[in-house]
């Protein structure tokens, strides 16, 4: 076994270049997984890293960086693009998770209960990745390629998630349903950006996340939105059927499929007539 | 780098230096390297937060934090709350009864400092968030955020009451201190130096053969492990239970596992060697064998038959029957019918299984958490091949119990490694072994029809029930015998026909679980009653009132309720309450309309205290000795429910001396007289009212020796008793009398066992001395659309005869309020896929809504001044009282429970349908 805690970039990717790592950010989904006292294998923390913490506005985009926690968004003063994201953060299990579960980690964990993507897709998120040999972005929607499996490659590290100008426009709002108040996985969940020009939604982003094994934007829904008066008659619009079209919703112990793609469905609605200020 | 490395934090304020592997829990540094034991482990996944600590002043799970996280940085653990005497926030729990059993107490603090840190005089709102990462089976939560939203407070004086008044008295826990300052002592909190660390190998199957292979080859490649046990090292008969003409259950198994997680194999070694213990290669082999996990299948004729001597995999059928209830059925006014099924649950106390053992002398001492000490040694002494009294069961505290700490589970194991290698052993159950290894809640199939003639009065009740009692007998008789003398309710019922089967399966066992069966039998009888009050056109609780037991009715098993019987006054009770509730809500629905429906609903309950029919004495000891010390010995185990306290408050004033003058003993089996198990509510009724007969029997002997008459006035001061009556007043010094073999120069030990009767073939006669009463009302919200339903009010009324404790009755009504919060809305224990706290949801301290609780006090003859058992009532009539609101706010009849949000919105849409 060994353990590398490096406090500069470089240093963490020669790391990775020298043999497959386990990357351990906050530890919240690594150590429930295993039954032992210490975490087993080649380990590369990435704690220390210098500058791989906290959230800046750039010219062209935002940028969350990978030891960012989920506190640490939750407390950031951010536009309302950001609110489901932020939102989010304080539906992540319990204080003591967001203290030290980073954002990136919930993404590279890749769980289809993952309640940061579908907040994430909706403001286009990039992910930045960096190896020894070089840096790369994907979009989230193409990281995320399965339960449990993302497109990095066993050298690279993800240093931050990238989120361009443009997509932080209107407002957003996220809706997660569970069994219980606090520290549960979602039965579903749901985020939408809502950009309003003249009464008229002028851009709409929406995406969905527990019901398929990746969570999913709706582009058709979206496409369908854009030029409607905001009011409650959008809610005729996002309907189960809508949602039928980008997933067939999964059955298990939390819920059967029709029921998911209804309640998807249903938190579409509040979430667009929150996020579209008229609810 | 390899290997360990140093690590150097700043530890409740003192710099601290250890060597350590560097991706280590922190919990693990804390508790097992640094012996800082206060930080609790509940379950290794950030789902409990019993392990919360802060990590430069923010709240963490110390179980997800690697050690080189923690280099430079600053950490509290609940030790560093305080120092010394107590701060306000450890004196607001105390005083609020905000920690029971204890088990979660640490890291409710903990995450409580961080949030009076910025915000002193928090609102309840946002103690619930900051307080929303710990999980608490015990309090139902209340008291804790009531503790912390009035931490701000300096403490009052604590109630010190005098001779005679300690009944009635909001005394504060007696074990409470070390409960709130991180130094109680549970199962996994203390063990002997040089101890080996014993791990099961367990069953991955349902059912399976199995066949060990070369383990001598596989132990010898790997150094540090000392010992490996199968069930051929098992000296006695590898066969307990706690029903001993049911004992069939192996400590290990023999050749085939009947369930997934028994255990097979013991490990023993040394700690480091444990700790990086991988045993996926330990040579099994595994012949895998049909199995079935539900009553009906494994009632079918091709079903695989547990065990020879049970045919039809039927453990037992219990019976009552009374008039002719078929007869009464068919010439009814009105008729409802109906079937409800119910899932197995799980205790999910917040301390998993734990405890050492070792050799003292020829003497075996087991030291860990249990319900039941005296059982625990029969059973392991008998496993082993010992003389019970070369066992001695030491009991720890114990974090919540709920039913399943009666039953053995890691004794024998580490009792079998320390007989064997002679070295003291020490296990600690995982989460997931708890859940998978421990008994669980039955899960239940019943049907009924319930009829009254067109008065509204029930004419007749018929119930049929199969309970899943899993692979072994554990508890099955008892809620085979249970449920069918309960199941018609606090209620009249001349025509009465009522079975319970136990039946095995390969599913998880089912045993002892806070009302053993009976919460199952109440959901569908009172689904039925509001279905009934429906069909006559009466309100629902004006046709429960109409009903429910008075003073001089016979019951279903034909037992005349001569006195005591406290239904009635419940009842009214709540009145008011519905009243303005049913009122709230039509004008919130008539606001509101759309998707939010509130509703009201109510149910009651009604629960024998003691074994049914069968005996179950306690004894009470105390004495004094010569140094004026007053001993109690108090055998009565306290899980958190407070016996503690309360068997003291009735002894005192049975005594005539204050709270203040007793020494506690605990249930230490080599120094403690049997009182019983801590079980179907008898503690407060059974050993109360040894601890009362006791109390009574020293006082008679001082006032005997002092030739005074009972008038006669106790003081204690030092080694001089004081006996005072009339004008007159005696000194009595202690110290000129010679004591006897414990030490005492005036004692006591005094036994009471319930009187009841046997049942007859037809389930009649006596089986309690004493019943206890409830009622409660549930206010909710559904979501339409989505299922969910919010909870807004709990009222509860509860009659317990005589209030011993006010503080600690509300705190075991409220946590048995949560847990059947549990029960109607999300808890469901599936073999294989909920066998952690992250699948297996209990409520929060969101969940739980604001609780009225209404004590009435009927005073019942039998019981020690007047008090009555509740510790199971408590959670009986929650369930149906939230389904009857589900059905009252949308129409829709839950009857697969839990009653999750898919579940609610199928039954919407199903209702809907049908209108
Ligand atoms: C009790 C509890 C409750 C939870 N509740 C929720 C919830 O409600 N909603 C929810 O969405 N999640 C929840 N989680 C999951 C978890 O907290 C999140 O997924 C968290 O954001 C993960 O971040 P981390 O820093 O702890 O990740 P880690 O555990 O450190 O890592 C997670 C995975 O990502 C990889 N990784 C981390 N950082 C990088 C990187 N920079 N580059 C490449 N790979 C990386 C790791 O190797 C690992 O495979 C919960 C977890 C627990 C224990
Ligand atoms: S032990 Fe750490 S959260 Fe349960
Ligand atoms: S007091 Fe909270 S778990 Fe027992």
């Amino acid at each position: 076994m060994e353990y590398g805690r490096p406090t500069e970039l470089d240093e963490a990717l020669a790391l990775l270049a020298g043999g497959r790592r386990t990357i351990l950010a906050g530890g919240t989904d690594l150590y429930p997984a295993i039954a032992a006292a210490a975490l087993p294998g080649d380990i590369l923390d990435i704690g220390a890293i210098a500058g791989l913490r906290g959230i800046v506005e750039g010219a062209e985009a935002w940028r969350i960086g990978a030891g960012t926690t989920w506190t640490d968004l939750a407390r950031a003063t951010l536009p309302a693009a950001f609110n489901a994201l932020k939102q989010a953060a304080l539906e992540i299990g319990s204080v003591q998770i967001q203290n030290t579960a980073t954002i990136v980690g919930n993404l590279c964990n890749a769980s289809p209960a993952a309640d940061g993507v579908p907040a994430l897709l909706i403001l286009d998120a990039q992910l930045e990745l960096q190896s020894a040999e070089k840096t790369r972005h994907l979009p989230l929607k193409d990281f995320i390629l399965g339960v449990r499996k993302t497109a990095r490659r066993s050298n690279e590290l993800v240093t931050a998630i990238v989120l361009p100008k443009r997509a932080v426009s209107g407002r957003s709002d996220f809706q997660k349903l569970g069994a219980r108040r606090y520290l549960v996985i979602s039965i579903a969940m749901v985020a939408a950006r809502i950009a309003v020009e003249d009464d008229r939604i002028s851009e709409a982003a929406l995406a969905i996340g527990s019901c398929s094994a990746v969570a999913q934007r709706l582009s058709s829904l979206e496409s369908d939105l854009v030029g409607r008066r905001i009011g409650p008659a959008l809610a005729e619009h996002i309907c189960a059927a809508a949602v039928a079209t980008h997933v067939a919703p999964i059955a298990d112990i939390r819920g059967s499929a029709e029921y998911r793609t209804h309640a998807a469905a249903e938190l579409l609605r509040r979430a667009v007539a929150n996020a579209a200020g008229t609810a | 780098m390899t290997g360990k490395i140093d690590v150097r934090l700043d530890l409740n304020g003192h710099r601290t230096a250890v060597r350590a592997l560097p991706t280590r829990r922190l919990s693990d540094l804390l508790r097992n390297e640094l012996r800082l034991t206060g930080t609790k482990v509940g379950c290794d996944a950030g789902d409990c937060g019993a392990c919360t600590v802060l990590l430069d002043g923010a709240p963490v799970c110390a179980c997800l934090v690697p050690v080189a996280q923690v280099t430079g940085r600053s950490v509290t653990t609940v030790e560093g709350l305080s120092d010394g005497s107590l701060s306000r926030l450890q004196h607001a729990f105390l005083r609020h009864g905000a920690a029971q059993c204890g088990i979660c107490t640490p890291g409710m603090l903990v995450a409580a400092a961080a949030l009076l840190e910025t915000t002193p005089r928090p609102t309840m709102a946002e103690a619930a968030q900051a307080l929303g990462g710990v999980l608490c089976r015990c309090t139902g939560y209340r008291k804790i955020l009531s503790a912390v939203c009035d931490s701000w407070r300096d403490p009052p004086p604590a109630a010190q009451p005098q001779a005679g008044c300690a009944i009635g008295t909001r005394l504060e826990r007696l074990d409470g201190v070390p409960k709130v300052n991180g130094t109680d002592i549970f199962g996994a909190d203390a063990w002997p130096e040089n101890s080996l660390v014993v791990h099961a190998i367990r069953s991955r199957y349902h059912h399976a053969a199995f066949e060990l292979g070369d383990i001598a080859a596989w132990h010898g490649a790997r150094p540090g492990i000392v010992a490996i046990f199968s069930a051929a090292d098992i000296p006695g008969r590898n066969r307990f239970g706690v029903i001993p003409p049911f004992a069939d259950q192996p400590a290990l198994a023999e050749s085939v596992a009947r369930f997934r997680g028994e255990a097979i194999v013991l490990i023993a070694g040394e700690p480091d060697a444990m700790a990086t213990l991988d045993t996926t290669d330990f040579p099994i082999d595994w012949t895998v064998l049909p199995h079935t996990l539900e009553p009906q299948a494994a009632l079918a004729a091709e079903a695989p038959r547990l065990h020879d001597d049970r045919p039809g995999n039927i453990l037992i059928e219990g019976a009552v029957r009374r008039g002719d209830t078929q007869a009464a059925l068919a010439s009814s006014a009105h008729v409802a019918q109906g079937a409800v099924e119910t899932p197995y649950g799980e205790h999910a106390y917040i301390e998993p299984e734990a405890g050492a053992a070792w050799l003292e002398d020829d003497t075996l001492v087991i030291q860990a958490c249990t319900q039941a000490p005296y059982m625990d040694r029969d059973d392991t002494a008998a496993l082993l091949d010992l003389p019970p009294d070369r066992v001695r069961i030491i009991p720890t505290a114990t974090g919540g119990g709920f039913g399943s700490k009666l039953d053995i589970s890691l004794q024998p194991l580490i009792g079998l490694v320390a007989l064997k290698t002679g070295r003291p052993a020490r296990m600690v159950y995982s989460r997931t072994d708890s859940m998978a290894a421990t008994t669980k809640r039955h899960p239940a199939h019943m049907r009924a029809r319930i009829a009254t003639d067109d008065q509204g009065r029930i004419t007749a009740m018929h119930f049929t029930g199969d309970f899943n009692t899993g692979p072994y007998a554990s508890w099955g008789p008892t809620v085979a015998n249970r449920v069918p003398v309960h199941a018609s309710g606090p209620y009249c019922t001349p025509n009465y026909h009522a079975t319970a089967r136990a039946i095995h399966t390969n599913g998880a066992i089912s045993g002892a679980f806070r009302g053993f069966g009976v919460p199952q039998a109440t959901i569908l009888q009172e689904l039925l009653y509001d279905d009934l009050a429906l069909a006559n056109g009466l309100d629902r609780l004006e046709f429960r009132r109409r009903n429910a037991y008075r003073d001089g009715d016979v019951t279903v098993t034909g037992q005349t309720l001569r006195a005591g019987v406290g239904i009635g006054k419940c009842l009214d009770a709540l009145a008011p309450h519905w009243t303005r509730a049913l009122g709230d809500a039509e004008a919130a629905n008539h606001r509101a309309g759309g998707e939010h429906r509130r509703g009201v609903g109510i149910a009651s309950c009604w629960y024998g205290c003691g074994n049914t029919a069968l005996p179950n004495p306690s004894t009470i000891k105390l004495g004094l000795t010569n140094a004026g010390d007053l001993i109690l010995h108090q055998g009565a185990t306290d899980i958190g429910q407070g016996s503690n306290t309360v068997i003291t408050q009735i002894c005192a004033d049975a005594l005539g001396l204050p709270i203040s003058s007793f020494q506690l003993l605990g249930g230490d089996t080599a120094m403690t007289p049997d009182a019983g198990k801590t079980s179907a509510s008898r503690q407060t009724y059974v050993s109360g009212k040894a601890a009362e007969l006791a109390g009574r029997a020293l006082r008679a002997a001082i006032l005997r020796h002092a030739n005074v008459t009972e008038a006669a006035v106790l003081a204690l001061h030092g080694a001089v008793l004081t006996v005072a009556d009339g004008g007159a007043a005696r000194a009595i010094d202690l110290v000129s009398f010679e004591p006897d073999a414990d030490g005492f120069v005036f004692r006591a030990e005094e036994s009471y066992d319930p009187p009841t009767t046997p049942l007859d073939a037809n389930g009649q006669g006596d089986p309690y001395a004493v019943y206890g009463y409830g009622a409660q009302m549930v206010e909710l919200a559904v979501d339409v659309a989505l299922g969910t339903v919010k909870l807004l009010k709990i009222t509860a009324a509860h009659d317990l005869g005589r209030v011993i404790n006010p503080t600690l009755a509300e705190g075991q009504i409220e946590g048995g309020i949560a847990q059947g919060i549990g029960l109607a809305l999300m808890e469901e224990y599936i073999p294989g896929r909920t066998e952690n706290l992250h699948d297996y949801l209990i409520p929060t301290i969101g969940d739980v809504p604001e609780i009225e609780t209404i004590l009435i006090e009927e005073p019942d003859p039998e019981g020690p001044f007047g008090a009555k058992g509740l510790g199971e009532h408590a959670l009986i009539p929650t369930a149906p009282a939230i389904l009857n609101a589900i059905k009252d706010a949308t129409n829709a009849r839950i009857t697969t429970l839990p009653a999750l949000p898919h579940r609610v919105r199928d039954a919407i849409v199903a209702a809907r349908s049908k209108t």
